[in-house]
């Protein structure tokens, strides 16, 4: 038993829903209780989508228990089925279903239906949700394509110049609720597109089974992201010869070895190194002289495992920064993070327990974090810059601009993000130096507004406020307290229209039935 | 009983389960701490409906049951109990600590009564424990609060002194603004349950007249009834016929003279109805479906037809306690459509059949309302919003009217700028 007070993933079912929602002409048929129905608002909130997630939950209550749950498992994928019409079926269970053991993936395999039915077994108790996105992912591809495996020989990677055509790759992992999935799916497509490279299937984002069928028309994969590709992409290099790419695109000098990578495998001649890196403005913002302050800034990272290895390179060689702590969530991803830690010379920090990634940020004593959202709240604790590199996901980092973090405009989006927040740090300590001079006595509020010593100075100075008598009004007591009552961020406007409302009504003490006669009147 | 038209449904769902209500209960009680016995999805499901991230530490956590607390009862419960201790261990100004079983523990049978009893004995003085159910295979939503006040009742000591008893969770504004207006009608011995600090119990017994404040408190009425409470019958207080019925019956349970109530609250109802009027004139005519989640929805309807002058299509309800709701049922229009429970597929097909002007939907459906052009309100505001009282009518309407005002006020064109 885990001691949870907050988790970086969740169960493993929610990992086969960003799947099945990432995808056309799909339907998931979820074995559980109501509850259950909560991860619906991850895509419906967070990624604001304007369509439900494909997924029946069966709802089965404590009632049904001692009853025929199977039935209504049944009954429920029929009335799916008939509704939705998908393609292809995806049946699993959530956690509770996991222990009733009516084992819905077999139960659907037996209704007589002519769509591929992808039977999912995502351990609840021992796995979380990038695992089961990964092992959805996978088991989808193989139930799609495993009967192509014995006819089809081994692609070779070269084939696209026997068949006088432009090399086909497929874009394998970016998914819902992945970070920044949407836009990094545009700018690697631009970039390869460039190169005279077609995209053949982009998957599981906006793909269909059919697509998925399609996967082996490509010579090559790109393993976007590890967390939810690596698998697929190994099986698919197991049983057609599919060659994919290590090297995750996120920076300038791992966009352009991700170009030389491809370029090697599908024999393409290579670009010219100074082209390439001029493509971003990173190399150029970091080199100009104003970035000489970055220099050296203590930076913790902690996030996916993807993104915190991306991280901790361009932190060390393509800003110069000094990586004073490296750590992921992603147990999957462990040994590549530990590996990058050791080249580092830091120590890895593999935990699920915020708790002790906020603990060793504090030890750490880092000027920058690049964390994910729960680290942000940590570093605002702690007064420290941070900016968001990784999921879980928030709404914030569902920007409405154009915003990857993959290839050149990646680079830019990161420059801007990562070093805004220090020059931030840059203003605060300046302010912090002459805040005695005259001219930032009012006014020069801190950007890390909310750190304990500010909220205090408000609530005094509003008190303060509160005791004036402003044209003959007094507020008496219980007015004073119901004002207190009324939340900081709009205590200001109702105090101003309760007095506004007072001398209009020539009423000299306000008492709280003022406040609410006010309230009233100007509502 | 006006001639109300009831259906039940069955079906997939799409409702929030019992520990939800965690969210606002751990607000109300700061020395409270609620331990979820569940899996990783029970802490994803509130972390979720909660927003954590703000809480350096928050007051609610999960004990995850991990693989091998499933291989034996007997090991589950010592791993609970180090969980426990580390828990108390850090944080030392915990009083009280639910231990709130969830779908996983209640299929496992994992016997919380009996763990609570055992570290009650070991933290005597110190840490009280308590035990109830949010699980989704028995409760929804709010659901949790009735299992949670529930559990609290047994520590409560007997008291015949003569006192009004509110209970369900309120706002604790919206508390003192109805203590104040009780004081002022006469009856000064007022209790609130929950109270504001969970060692702090009302007494109760035969001459305590309890006043719900919330619907879907169906199994504390019947337990509070057991221990000689008297409840007293009324509508809820949302909205101003509401508020002013409630606290008509309160006076009469108490033989304070009606004109006594209208002399004190006229003054209330007054404003109220002026601070309404903006909204009325938004919400007026306007067709309104309600999908089930908080068990408020019958008084909402009550309130949005009566007071605001909206048509019903579909009130949707996932539990009606028919006895509770008599008041509100006997208010609401002939040939309301009420339906208990919910086939999520089917609802839906109605809400397009039906083209309302807003849904009160969750958050689930809410977004891809909107995206096919039907406007909505989410229903979990309801339970965090103050919305209680004649005071509070003029916001709890301006929840239905602000999405459509929005509309109003994107699909027109008022300012020419070239």
């Amino acid at each position: 038993m885990e001691l949870t007070l907050w988790t970086y993933e969740g169960p493993p079912h929610v990992g086969a829903m960003r799947i099945a929602s990432s995808m056309k002409d799909i339907h998931y048929v979820l074995h559980a209780p109501q509850g259950d129905t909560y991860a619906d608002l991850l895509f419906t909130m967070i990624e604001r989508r304007g369509q439900r997630p494909p997924v029946t939950y069966t709802t089965f209550q404590a009632r049904d228990l001692g009853g025929d749950t199977a039935e209504l498992v049944k009954k429920n994928i029929k009335e799916a089925v008939e509704r939705f019409r998908p393609k292809t079926l995806l049946v699993g269970e959530s956690c509770t279903a996991e222990l009733i053991q009516d084992q819905p993936g077999a139960l659907a395999k037996g209704m007589g239906f002519d769509m591929p039915i992808v039977n999912l077994e995502l351990p609840a108790y021992s796995k979380k949700e990038n695992w089961g996105a990964s092992e959805t992912f996978y088991q989808l591809t193989r139930t799609l394509l495993k009967d192509k495996v014995s006819s089809s020989d081994k692609i070779n990677p070269l084939r696209w110049k026997e068949l006088g055509r432009r090399p086909k790759v497929n874009i394998l992992g970016p998914s819902l609720l992945g970070f920044r999935c949407r836009d990094d799916v545009i700018e690697i497509q631009r970039i390869l597109s460039e190169q005279g490279i077609d995209t053949n299937v982009v998957a599981p984002l906006g793909a269909s089974p059919d697509d998925i069928e399609r996967l082996i028309d490509a010579e090559i994969n790109i393993c976007l992201y590890k967390e939810i590709a690596e698998t697929s992409c190994e099986w698919l290099s197991r049983n057609f010869g599919m060659e994919y790419t290590d090297t995750v695109p996120i920076g300038i000098k791992n966009t352009i070895e991700f170009v030389n990578e491809v370029h090697k495998k599908l024999d393409l001649p290579l670009t010219n190194h100074k082209e390439l890196e001029n493509k971003s403005k990173l190399p150029w913002y970091s080199k100009s002289v104003d970035s000489n302050y970055l220099t050296g800034k203590r930076v913790f990272i902690f996030g996916d495992g993807t993104h915190a290895i991306a991280a901790a390179k361009i932190a060390k060689e393509e800003l110069g920064f000094e990586v004073v702590g490296l750590g992921t969530y992603s147990r999957e991803m462990a040994r590549h993070v530990r590996a990058t830690a050791k080249a580092l010379n830091v120590e890895a920090l593999i935990t699920n327990n915020y708790l002790e990634v906020e603990d060793a940020m504090r030890k750490a004593a880092p000027e920058l974090v690049l964390g994910t959202q729960m680290e942000r709240h940590s570093a605002k604790r702690l007064g420290i810059p941070c900016s968001v590199i990784s999921t879980p996901m928030h709404v914030q980092d569902v920007p409405a601009r154009y915003s990857p973090q993959m290839g050149w405009e990646g680079a830019n989006v990161i420059f801007d993000d990562w070093v805004h927040p220090l020059m931030m740090g840059l203003e605060e300590h300046l302010i912090d130096m002459f805040k005695h001079d005259f001219e930032f006595v009012d006014g020069h509020q801190s950007h890390l507004g909310h750190t304990a010593t500010n909220t205090k100075d408000f609530l005094k100075s509003d008190e303060k406020k509160e005791n004036n008598i402003k044209e003959g009004i007094i507020w008496t007591e219980s007015g004073r307290a119901e004002l207190t009552k009324v939340p900081f961020f709009v205590r200001g406007k109702v105090k101003t229209n309760t007095e506004k409302y007072a001398i209009l009504k020539g009423i000299p003490e306000i008492s709280d039935e003022t406040l609410y006669d006010a309230k009233a009147y100007f509502s | 009983m006006s001639k109300v038209e009831f259906n039940k449904e069955t079906g997939p769902r799409e409702v929030f389960c019992g520990l939800t209500s965690i969210v606002w209960l751990h607000r109300r009680m700061p020395d409270a701490f609620f331990l979820v016995v569940g899996s990783r999805t029970c802490a994803h499901l509130i972390q979720s409906a909660a927003g954590v991230m703000i809480f350096a530490e928050p007051r609610f956590g999960t004990a995850i049951l991990e693989e091998k607390d499933l291989a034996g009862l007997a090991d589950a419960h010592s791993e609970l109990d180090r969980v426990v201790n580390d828990l108390i261990a850090r944080r030392p100004e915990i009083k009280t600590l639910f231990l709130v079983g969830s779908c996983p523990s209640e299929v496992i049978k994992l016997d919380l009564a009996t763990v609570a009893e055992k570290l009650n004995k070991r933290f005597l003085g110190q840490v009280r424990f308590v035990n109830y159910s949010g699980s989704g295979i028995e409760t929804t939503f709010t659901q949790g609060e009735d299992g949670a006040l529930k559990a609290l009742i047994p520590l409560m000591d007997s008291s015949n002194e003569e006192k009004l008893l509110l209970v369900g969770t309120l706002a604790n504004n919206v508390e003192d603004r109805f203590k104040k207006i009780f004081k002022n009608l006469g009856i000064s011995n007022i209790e609130s349950f929950p109270p504001r600090q969970s060692t702090e119990l009302p007494k109760i017994g035969k001459n305590t007249k309890v006043l719900l404040t919330q619907p879907y408190l169906s199994d504390t009425v019947r337990d509070l009834k057991h221990r000689g409470c008297e409840i007293i019958s009324a509508p809820f207080p949302l909205g101003i016929e509401g508020s002013t019925k409630w606290f008509l019956a309160a006076a009469e349970a108490f033989k304070i003279s009606e004109l006594k109530v209208h002399e004190i609250i006229s003054p209330l109802i007054n404003r109220a109805k002026l601070a309404l009027e903006s909204h009325k004139e938004i919400l007026k005519g306007k067709r309104l479906f309600l999908l089930p989640e908080s068990q408020l929805e019958v008084s909402l309807a009550r309130f949005l037809h009566n007071e605001c002058e909206m048509d019903l299509i579909e009130v949707g309800t996932p539990y009606l306690n028919k006895d509770l709701m008599k008041e509100e049922i006997n208010l609401l229009p002939d040939n309301t459509k009420i339906v208990e429970g919910q086939h999520v597929e089917k609802q839906l097909d109605r809400v397009r059949e039906s083209n309302p002007d807003l849904v009160v939907c969750g958050m689930g459906l809410a977004n891809p309302l909107e995206a096919e052009g039907i406007s909505t309100k989410w229903s979990i505001e309801m339970v965090f919003s103050p919305i209680h009282g004649i005071d509070q009518a003029a916001d709890l309407a301006g929840l239905f009217s602000k999405p459509l005002k929005r509309n109003q006020i994107l699909t027109s064109k008022t300012l020419v700028t070239h």
